[in-house]
């Protein structure tokens, strides 16, 4: 078991951020923590890289106890702030090399774990981290965060704010790596993003409200979800939500979701209500649910 | 070892590449000096000054023609007797009273030795000081002109004398003074600001989630800035000496010692500066009004702490740049060796332990 937390709380000023959290990641599992923000990721991943201290409950990474073993721990994980928090007035290749030395090893030693992040930024190495863009700055984070071959991963939010294919690139990065044997423990407010990972835990106001395989999580929906589409979207949102059985209404790229409160819901009825209400273009079908929907049923 | 390379690396790297520690480092201090010295050396003209001329004779009134048709300056009045010294000082009409002794041109033949008296109104130390000299000069120029055409050589002996001020406390003062303030500037405030930068930009949380132990990471924070500030004091001093006519009196090592005892002082008080700061304006906040304002005011640099009120006098001991400023011009202008500056020195080292150990222990391993 790489990550063990059991009954994990966390106050600031008596506003409790995460509550009596408890999970497991096996060894090379690529686990998720998707949730919004303001869900307590953030604070979950300062209290196993031993930057905070828990109110209550107990915890090991990579088999160190986090109060107690909090050294061993920091010699063993690789982290990745939320926030970016490399040198920006050092250039790419300085900033590698100083986490290189820090954790008492060189580029060239473990340069196997980063080649392939690596190769992307190396073009710019000369380029100082402040005038990367989105995507670059996250490459080189990871690769920061990998030089000293860690055990256990953490990645807090690392594609917020990464274009979507960079973001695409940074999961495949995630999955070669946990092939290589790291355990990774990442989080994401992206719901599109939980269905990589191997085993995810959705996370909202400090609670942990279900953990499993992201498909599992989907098959266990019960619900049957309506994609509904028409010319005036708002309109449509607003009248979706005037249905006398509607159980619950939400925007979902370019369709509404519909979820209906009755099992015997035909959408015939509903499409006879919408045009009554003056709706062009009406268009509804049976949709897949997505980790999105069931967050949002949850 | 090696990490401690690294780090030190990363440190300067900070430092050569941002203009504005850059100018903080080297610019001010230079600017600094320049100022101060430029402001307090200043020039005199048509100085009055009052003659009391005991002697009347040739070679008196040949020297009194002269000093008058200097530029530098103007013969207010003649007085008659020393009782009138005093007096016209009070009036402040005149800034120095020169005395020639009787028998003044008696003297200058026989015994080749006639004396003047230089009495200066030192309670603007530096005009004191700038006048003295310049009455000397004057003579010595007059000296040599009777010389050229005699074969014995005659001398004139100016005796100063300093009225109200008589050590010229305040002379030199600004280069200790500069060097106290940049000294503490430096290494306190650029020491604080580095270390909260990190915690203010988040690398802070990744150095914690490392291998670096924190003595590690002060140390690394530190040491580049002993070593620019020692620049630094070189460099304040070489101005001093060079472009000011400083006095080095006493001993360089010593010199060089206390510095770098101060320099660490003013470090270990960054460092406490910066645990108790979170972000790089709170600690250049804490710098400037908790270090800066009280070496200026306390530390005797511009005010003498003798002529404060008790209270105040007091404070002014808990300030290290008060202690610093007593060690530098000890050795500086009087050549005071350890046995005469020991106690500061004491003071200096304690205040130095106590700042490092509450430093240390207020140093957070974790965020919070």
């Amino acid at each position: 078991m790489s990550i063990q937390v059991q009954n994990i709380s966390k106050s600031y000023n008596k506003i409790k951020a995460i509550d009596a959290i408890s999970f497991e990641v096996n060894d090379g599992e690529l686990f998720g923590l998707i949730g919004p923000d303001g869900a307590g990721k953030t604070t979950i991943f300062r209290i196993l890289t031993t930057l905070l201290l828990a109110n209550e409950g107990s915890a090991s990474v990579a088999g160190f106890d986090i109060v107690k073993d909090y050294k061993a721990i920091r010699n063993s994980v690789g982290y990745m702030p939320g926030k970016f928090s490399l040198y920006q007035d050092l250039s790419v290749e300085e900033n590698l090399k100083f986490f290189a030395a820090i954790f008492g090893t060189t580029i060239e030693e473990n340069y196997d774990l980063i080649k392939d992040i690596y190769i992307q930024i190396e073009p710019y190495k000369t380029r100082r981290a402040r005038a990367l863009s989105g995507g670059m700055k996250q490459k080189l984070a990871l690769c920061c965060a990998l030089i000293h071959k860690p055990k256990v991963l953490f990645l807090d939010e690392p594609t917020t704010g990464v274009d979507p294919v960079s973001r695409k690139e940074f999961w495949e990065m995630l999955k070669r790596l946990q092939q290589k044997g790291i355990t990774i423990l990442v989080s994401t407010p992206y719901m599109d993003e939980a269905a990589l990972c191997d085993r995810i835990a959705l996370i909202q106001k400090g609670s942990i409200l279900k953990i499993d395989e992201p498909r599992n999580i989907i098959k266990d929906y019960q619900k049957i979800i309506y994609d509904v589409k028409a010319k005036n979207r708002h309109q449509l949102i607003l009248d979706l939500k005037k249905y006398p059985s509607q159980y619950s209404v939400f925007a979902f790229g370019e369709y509404i979701h519909y979820i209906d409160k009755n099992e015997d819901f035909n959408a015939a009825d509903l499409d006879n209500y919408l045009k009554k209400q003056l709706h062009t273009e009406i268009e509804i079908r049976i949709s897949n649910p997505t980790i999105e929907d069931v967050f949002m049923d949850l | 070892m090696k990490r401690f390379i690294g780090f030190v690396t990363k440190e300067f790297y900070h430092i050569f590449r941002d203009k504005r520690t850059m100018f903080i480092l080297f610019g001010m201090p230079i600017a600094q000096i320049m100022l101060f010295g430029f402001a307090i050396t200043n020039e005199i003209n048509n100085v009055n000054i009052a003659i009391l001329d005991k002697s009347k004779d040739n070679e008196t009134q040949k020297i009194i023609n002269k000093i008058g048709a200097s530029n530098y300056f103007k013969i207010n009045q003649e007085i008659t007797n020393e009782n009138q010294i005093e007096s016209v000082f009070k009036k402040g009409k005149v800034k120095a009273v020169l005395v020639f002794e009787k028998d003044f041109i008696k003297n200058m033949q026989t015994s080749k030795q006639a004396k003047v008296q230089v009495i200066t109104d030192a309670t603007d130390p530096n005009v004191a000081n700038t006048i003295s000299n310049y009455v000397n000069s004057i003579l010595q120029n007059y000296t040599q002109e009777i010389n050229k055409n005699n074969t014995t050589s005659h001398q004139i002996q100016t005796q100063i004398q300093l009225y109200y001020n008589p050590e010229l406390k305040s002379v030199f003062t600004f280069v200790p003074g500069v060097m106290t303030i940049i000294l503490m500037l430096v290494s306190a405030m650029m020491t604080s600001i580095s270390i909260t930068r990190e915690k203010e930009l988040g690398t802070m949380e990744v150095l914690l989630v490392s291998p670096l132990k924190p003595f590690q990471v002060i140390i690394g924070k530190v040491f580049p800035y002993i070593f620019l500030s020692i620049i630094n004091a070189t460099i304040i001093l070489l101005l001093g000496f060079f472009v000011f006519k400083m006095p080095v009196e006493g001993n360089l090592f010593l010199l060089a010692f206390e510095s770098i005892l101060f320099i660490t002082t003013a470090l270990s008080l960054g460092i406490l500066i910066s645990t108790v700061s979170h972000s790089q304006q709170t600690a250049m906040m804490l710098s400037l009004m908790g270090l800066m304002l009280p070496i200026i005011i306390l530390s005797g640099f511009i005010f003498p702490v003798s002529s404060m009120p008790l209270p105040l006098q007091i404070i002014s001991n808990i300030i290290p740049a008060k202690w610093f400023i007593i060690i530098i011009k000890a050795i500086l202008l009087k050549g005071a060796t350890l046995n005469v500056i020991w106690k500061e020195t004491l003071i200096l080292i304690g205040m130095t332990v106590f700042f490092i150990a509450v430093s240390v222990k207020k140093y957070k391993i974790r965020l919070e």
